[in-house]
Parts: C-alpha cells; sequence; structure tokens
C-alpha cells in the first residue's frame, strides 16, 4: 500500500515538474466563435509537438472571464473581446500582455432567399419585418448598437438574443427576416443563412485577445505563439477573420 | 405512541435538506443587500416579474384543463399503447428545454408544420409574443402536472366511481363529483410542481418566444443577461424571484391545507 502510494506521488511528480518541455495538457479557454478555428488548430498543435494535449472549453467571453477569477484550470485564454481580458489581468491571472490575433466585424444575417428583401441597415427599423439581435450586454449586441447609433438607424428589434448561436437559429430557422452577427458566425452558420456586408461595419470592429495564464506551463506559451504564427493566421482568415 | 426518529431516515432527511438549502444560503450570503430596494423597485424587474407571474399562473391554467384530462385518460381508460403514451408524456421532462424550444419552432414557427397556416390563415405569429412565452412554460411544465395526477388517479379506489355509475350517475358526472374531489391533493401537489417550474422556465422561453423587454423578458431571462455584465444584479433578481414564488406557494399552502 505504501509503496502503491509512494509510486502515484513519483508519477505525480513526473508529469507536474517539468515545466520547460512543451508536453503535458494544456487547457485553453476560448470564445464560443473560434470553436472551429481552435479545434483545427488545436490538431495541427498536437501533432506539431507529440505528447502535447490541447483541452478546449469554448463558451461566452464573459462566462469564460468569471471562470478563470474563480479559479477554472485554464492555462490559454483567448476572449472575443478586450473588455472580458481585462477583468482576467485586473484579477492578476493573466500577467503578460494580452495580444491581439484577429478582428471580427458585423454582417447582416438573412435566411436562404432573403425572404424580407433586406439590403441594408435601413431594413431594420422596418417594424413589418421580423429582426433578431444580441442583446447589449454581450459582445455582439454592443456593437449591433454602435453601428446603429453611427448610421443613425432605430432598429425595430424582436427578440434580444442571449448569444450568437440562438440568433443564428432564428436566421436559419426562417422565424426572423434578419440579424446583426459577425462575419464567422454566419461563415460556419452554412447554406441555410446568408451574409450581407454594410458600410457601417467598419465602425465596430471587434478585437480578440490572447494570452497564457500566470501559472500555465511553457506549452501555453507555445500555443500562443502558434497561433499568432502564419499558419494560425491562415486558419483564421478562412473562418472569416480578419488580420489584426 | 411516539417513539424515537430513526437515525437511518433522519440523518439523510438533513443531509438532504441542507444539500437543497446550501446553494441558496450561499447566494443569499453573496447578495448586495444595500442595492436590493433600488433594484426591486426599478421598472425593469417590476416589468419582468409581473410577466413572469402572469405567464406561470396561465400556462398552469393551460396545464389543468389540458393535462387533468389527459392524466384520466392515461390512469382510467383501456388505450392500447397506453404504456408508450405515459412515457411519452415525460418527453418535454427529458428534453433539454432549449431542444423543446427548438421543436416548438419547427412546428408553430412562421416556417413550422402548424405555425405557416396559422400565419396564412389567421395572421396569428407565436414566436417573440407573451402567448408564445405562455405556450413554451406549459409545454414544459405539463408533464409534471400530468404525472402527480395520474399517479394520485391510480392510487384512488374506483370502487367509489363503480358505486357512483351502480347509482345511475354518468361517467362526467362522477368525474366531477366522485373522482376529483378524492384526487385533489394529488392535482394541488401537481399545479404547485406546474407552476413552480413555469415560473423558473428558461431555455423553451428563450428559444421559442425569445427575449424582449415586457413583452417576453421573464425574470429567468432577466437573471442570464444580467449575469452577462452585472453577477452582483443577477443575484439580486434570483432572490426576488425567490422570495415571490416562496411566498406565494407558501400563501396558497395554507389555504389548502385549512380546507
Amino acid at each position: 500500500m505504501k509503496r502503491a502510494l509512494a509510486l502515484v506521488l513519483v508519477l505525480a511528480g513526473c508529469s507536474t515538474a517539468q515545466p520547460s518541455a512543451s508536453t503535458g495538457e494544456i487547457t485553453v479557454f476560448a470564445a464560443a466563435s473560434l470553436t472551429e478555428s481552435f479545434q483545427k488548430l488545436g490538431q495541427e498543435f498536437e501533432a506539431a509537438h507529440p505528447g502535447t494535449k490541447v483541452v478546449f472549453n469554448f463558451g461566452g467571453s464573459s462566462a469564460l472571464a468569471q471562470q478563470i477569477n474563480q479559479g477554472a484550470p485554464a492555462d490559454v485564454f483567448a476572449s472575443a473581446a478586450p473588455a472580458n481580458m481585462k477583468q482576467v489581468t485586473d484579477t492578476g491571472a493573466i500577467t503578460a500582455a494580452p495580444v491581439t490575433f484577429a478582428k471580427n466585424t458585423l454582417q447582416i444575417a438573412v435566411p436562404r432567399g432573403n425572404p424580407g428583401k433586406v439590403t441594408g441597415l435601413a431594413d431594420f427599423a422596418k417594424p413589418d419585418l421580423k429582426i433578431a439581435l444580441c442583446a447589449e450586454q454581450v459582445p455582439c449586441g454592443a456593437a449591433a448598437k454602435k453601428v446603429f447609433a453611427a448610421a443613425g438607424v432605430t432598429a425595430a428589434p424582436d427578440t434580444l438574443e442571449q448569444d450568437v448561436k440562438a440568433v443564428l437559429t432564428k436566421v436559419s430557422l426562417g422565424e426572423v427576416d434578419a440579424a446583426l452577427v459577425y462575419r464567422t458566425d454566419v461563415r460556419a452558420a452554412g447554406a441555410k443563412v446568408e451574409g450581407e456586408d454594410f458600410a457601417e461595419a467598419a465602425g465596430a470592429v471587434n478585437d480578440y485577445p490572447i494570452a497564457p495564464l500566470a501559472k500555465a506551463p511553457a506549452a501555453a506559451k507555445d500555443f500562443v505563439d502558434f497561433v499568432l504564427s502564419e499558419r494560425g493566421r491562415a486558419v483564421l482568415t478562412e473562418a472569416g477573420f480578419a488580420a489584426p | 405512541m411516539r417513539s424515537r426518529l430513526p437515525v437511518v431516515l433522519v440523518l439523510p432527511a438533513v443531509v438532504g435538506l441542507a444539500f437543497l438549502l446550501v446553494p441558496l444560503a450561499g447566494l443569499l450570503v453573496e447578495a448586495p443587500w444595500t442595492s436590493l430596494p433600488a433594484q426591486l423597485f426599478s421598472t425593469e424587474v417590476v416589468q419582468a416579474l409581473r410577466l413572469s407571474l402572469v405567464c406561470a399562473s396561465l400556462a398552469t391554467v393551460v396545464c389543468l384543463v389540458l393535462g387533468v384530462p389527459l392524466a384520466w385518460l392515461l390512469a382510467r381508460s383501456e388505450l392500447p399503447g397506453r404504456g408508450l403514451l405515459r412515457a411519452l408524456v415525460t418527453v418535454p421532462l427529458v428534453l433539454p428545454p432549449v431542444v423543446g424550444g427548438v421543436a416548438l419552432l419547427l412546428v408553430l414557427g412562421r416556417r413550422g408544420v402548424v405555425g405557416q397556416h396559422l400565419d396564412q390563415w389567421f395572421g396569428i405569429s407565436l414566436p417573440f409574443t407573451t402567448a408564445g412565452v405562455v405556450l413554451a412554460e406549459a409545454f414544459v411544465a405539463m408533464p409534471f402536472l400530468v404525472i402527480s395526477v395520474e399517479g394520485a388517479l391510480r392510487a384512488a379506489d374506483p370502487r367509489y366511481e363503480e358505486a357512483a355509475a351502480t347509482l345511475g350517475a354518468s361517467r362526467w358526472l362522477t368525474f366531477r363529483r366522485v373522482t376529483l374531489p378524492s384526487v385533489m391533493p394529488g392535482v394541488v401537489a401537481g399545479t404547485v410542481l406546474c407552476w413552480a417550474r413555469a415560473l423558473g422556465e428558461f431555455g423553451a422561453t428563450i428559444t421559442f418566444a425569445g427575449n424582449f423587454p415586457g413583452r417576453t423578458t421573464t425574470m429567468p431571462l432577466a437573471v442570464y443577461l444580467a449575469l452577462e455584465t452585472d453577477p452582483d444584479a443577477a443575484i439580486v433578481l434570483s432572490i426576488v424571484l425567490l422570495l415571490v414564488s416562496v411566498a406565494v406557494l407558501a400563501g396558497l399552502r395554507d389555504r389548502w391545507i385549512r380546507t
């Protein structure tokens, strides 16, 4: 029994006592909009660093920031908004300077075939059209508010959804005629949703910062570097993100 | 006849009670009490609270009108495949509420199987309306009512009904004057469960009815969105919802016990 215990202690020591080599498991907390691109990057990172395993926790950036501040075991945090990154740097959980690795812009999302004949932001003021926006409390809603203010349009939404995915569900089912979501979300939604660019989107570009946590192993820094590399940029561009 | 309470029962009972109440105590300890009064009387909270109470009550009425007869059918009729039906009735319990909301959209939405006709023929569109909130809540809450009423019906002695029938009462009269009074405790318990579940409903509501202040933003939706930016406000909102629901249930309970 004693010997077994000693063995366990030795093994436990092994797995934590090599912070220098890029091996072991790292946990990446990333904004939900990064799901597809980060999963791809994670697989490539694992292939390039045998013995390393990347585990993801995707979710809303504000929820992730709260989880990290409550002591969740994160090694890397990739946020969809600088404000949520600041919540984590404020508590000292992250001491490295966060780096912006991608930018996202809003697009008008309409169901396939555009049944509401929506052509621009002005259509969001029409009361007879069904409109979905994100709630102001979540990043896509805050960005939408900004572009409407800049365009001088008073939007007449029928619903203020809790996240982008909920908005896209309503668009793809044809329950609403138009919505404002990020370009990457439109691309991830597939054929049932069409995206339209609009000029005012330039006024509300969203920065995505990334940083390793203060207590993270070296592999976490390597993963951040990989996201910032040329290959990382290529995968993110493919998903619809703009370069920082 | 009173003897000592058996430890094998009391100990797990106390642990169970603590398990249910400690998280609640956590909320109360963390609550920013100083900002509670200001939150309580803000128009948004009053609006969301009123909408929650109205919708949960309407949903409970819908459940009673449809659910009690359904429970009777499941308990008393000789329908073939009754076992399967009984299992199907519990589907909304098992289904993640968000999936339930999507299912409602697929049927009653603007492009839904039934919804497209409602829209074309009558100009009725249920998503994003208060009626949609009531429907979503009723969908999720009805199984609680059906199961408890059906359980009460199956435990009730059918000989009273048979006696009423031999005395010449019709089945409807028997149901009203004999069956229903004998299962009243089950109906009351089911109604409480149903109302409480409807009041706390989140997933199906936000998916089917969306979120718009004054129209479809019930308290659980307001709590969820407050959590995004202001966790303290979310705790205060949760406590308001808890206090109101406990007050309503305790008040009604006293009345029921006296009768």
